[in-house]
């Protein structure tokens, strides 16, 4: 069935089955293959996505659910320039990532959990990021480098 | 998955004359639970009826003493809605503590009671709450709703539009969570109302249940050390490889007494 949506401010339209999942949808029709499947079952996170601004696992969501909606990928995230945005900089900064897998689903996530709190305690990182799975078990890192991308977020 | 057709509902109205004229058809609103269900081939719907772009089924709002949650409304927005908040914190935790953010920023409060999962939260609130669910044709108090694993009293072509809950004086819901799932292994929802105590559990039997003995004692003295010596059979509960019967049965007892004093702490 014909979709019409936005995807990283680009409008997007295409003919996709109804069964067609919008991780799929973003990964093998428009080829930004940064959203990851690791699960597949809505557990892990890797697939994490901005739906209409708010964080959703696009491995559970069908591209027909996102019609006429934005999406926002780890793709869309990025300044024109190049650089990185103040939540990859501090995954950087902080080495919140070991083998990279979760990291794209980490960034999104954590971007999201950003914009719904000003101030971000310890506690509150680590009970908000239990649909972000990171099989390295690198939290440490992640949790100081959420904190301090949130803080620069937010300057 | 299977294939479906996809279709999307302009209102209620809509969803209904579209489910009548589809073979097997399924309703799908946040489908955090539905999708996940297809992908694993359990169900098979010949078409899936969006309610996404049905208006004015997500709102919250303040009515006749209590509030009205609309079918739409996500988990997210009632955790986050200063009127839940203000009227029934309970019932914001509760929705705050459903899966995980993701899930509960697409995941709905209408799909979640439809679904009548036996793990679920919000049943557990439903049901302690004495809250009413309004679907298209008619108004179904909480005790009569839910009919055991996945049953509810829906009939086949019948859509809930929203949930309404009366204030309590005090309320509380304790879980313990899978930490994989996050669903309840067990959860017990206490509400103290001008009617009574209500004491609902989740995750531990085939469906949510009200444990009358303490409700009772409760009702003669709404403290913890009432519920001393209560005990809940294990002959009907749950066992599988988190959790024994008897274990669970252990957890209604722990998790009632913790629930009712979060709710005199509240």
């Amino acid at each position: 069935m014909q979709l019409s949506l936005t995807v990283n401010g680009k409008a997007v339209t295409a003919d996709v089955p109804p069964r067609t999942l919008l991780v799929d949808f973003i990964r093998e029709h428009l080829n930004l293959t940064g959203t990851h499947v690791g699960c597949d079952t809505a557990q892990c996170g890797a697939c994490t996505v901005h739906l209409n601004g708010s964080a959703i696992k696009s491995c559970n969501v069908l591209a027909v659910q996102a019609a006429g909606g934005q999406v926002v990928t780890i793709e869309g995230v990025t300044p024109a320039d190049g650089t990185l945005n103040p939540m990859q900089e501090a995954f950087r900064q902080h080495h919140g990532l070991q083998c990279g897998f979760c990291t794209a689903g980490m960034v999104m996530s954590a971007m999201d959990l950003a914009r719904r709190h000003v101030t971000l305690d310890d506690a509150t990182i680590r009970a908000e990021l239990d649909g972000n799975l990171c099989r390295c078990t690198g939290y440490q890192n992640i949790v100081a480098a959420v904190k301090a991308g949130a803080a620069s977020m937010h300057k | 998955m299977y294939e479906f057709n996809y279709q999307k509902a302009g209102s209620v109205a809509d969803a209904v004359a579209r489910l009548a004229a589809a073979t097997d058809g399924r309703v799908l609103a946040g489908g955090q639970t539905l999708i996940a269900s297809m992908k694993m081939r359990l169900v098979a719907p010949s078409d899936l009826i969006d309610l996404a772009g049905a208006p004015g089924l997500a709102a919250i709002e303040t009515a006749m003493g209590g509030l009205k949650i609309g079918a739409m409304a996500t988990h997210a927005s009632v955790a986050a809605s200063p009127a839940v908040l203000e009227a029934i914190p309970a019932l914001a935790a509760l929705a705050s503590g459903i899966g995980d953010r993701m899930v509960r920023q697409m995941g709905t409060i209408g799909g979640s009671v439809a679904n009548n999962d036996p793990a679920a939260d919000y049943p557990a609130a439903v049901v302690a709450l004495g809250a009413t669910v309004h679907t298209n044709k008619r108004q179904i108090p909480a005790d009569g709703f839910f009919k055991g694993m996945y049953e509810t009293a829906l009939d086949t072509g019948e859509i809930i539009t929203a949930i309404t809950f009366p204030v309590p004086q005090r309320a509380a819901y304790i879980k313990f969570k899978n930490p994989a799932s996050r669903y309840a292994i067990v959860g017990v929802f206490v509400a103290q109302t001008a009617t009574g105590v209500r004491v609902a559990v989740t995750g531990a039997g085939p469906g949510v249940f009200r444990v009358p003995a303490m409700e009772a004692a409760l009702a003669a003295n709404f403290s913890s050390a009432a519920l001393a010596g209560i005990t809940v059979s294990a002959a009907d509960l749950n066992t599988d490889m988190h959790a024994s019967a008897e274990y669970r049965a252990h957890l209604i007892g722990v998790l009632a007494k913790r629930a009712v004093d979060a709710a005199l702490a509240a």
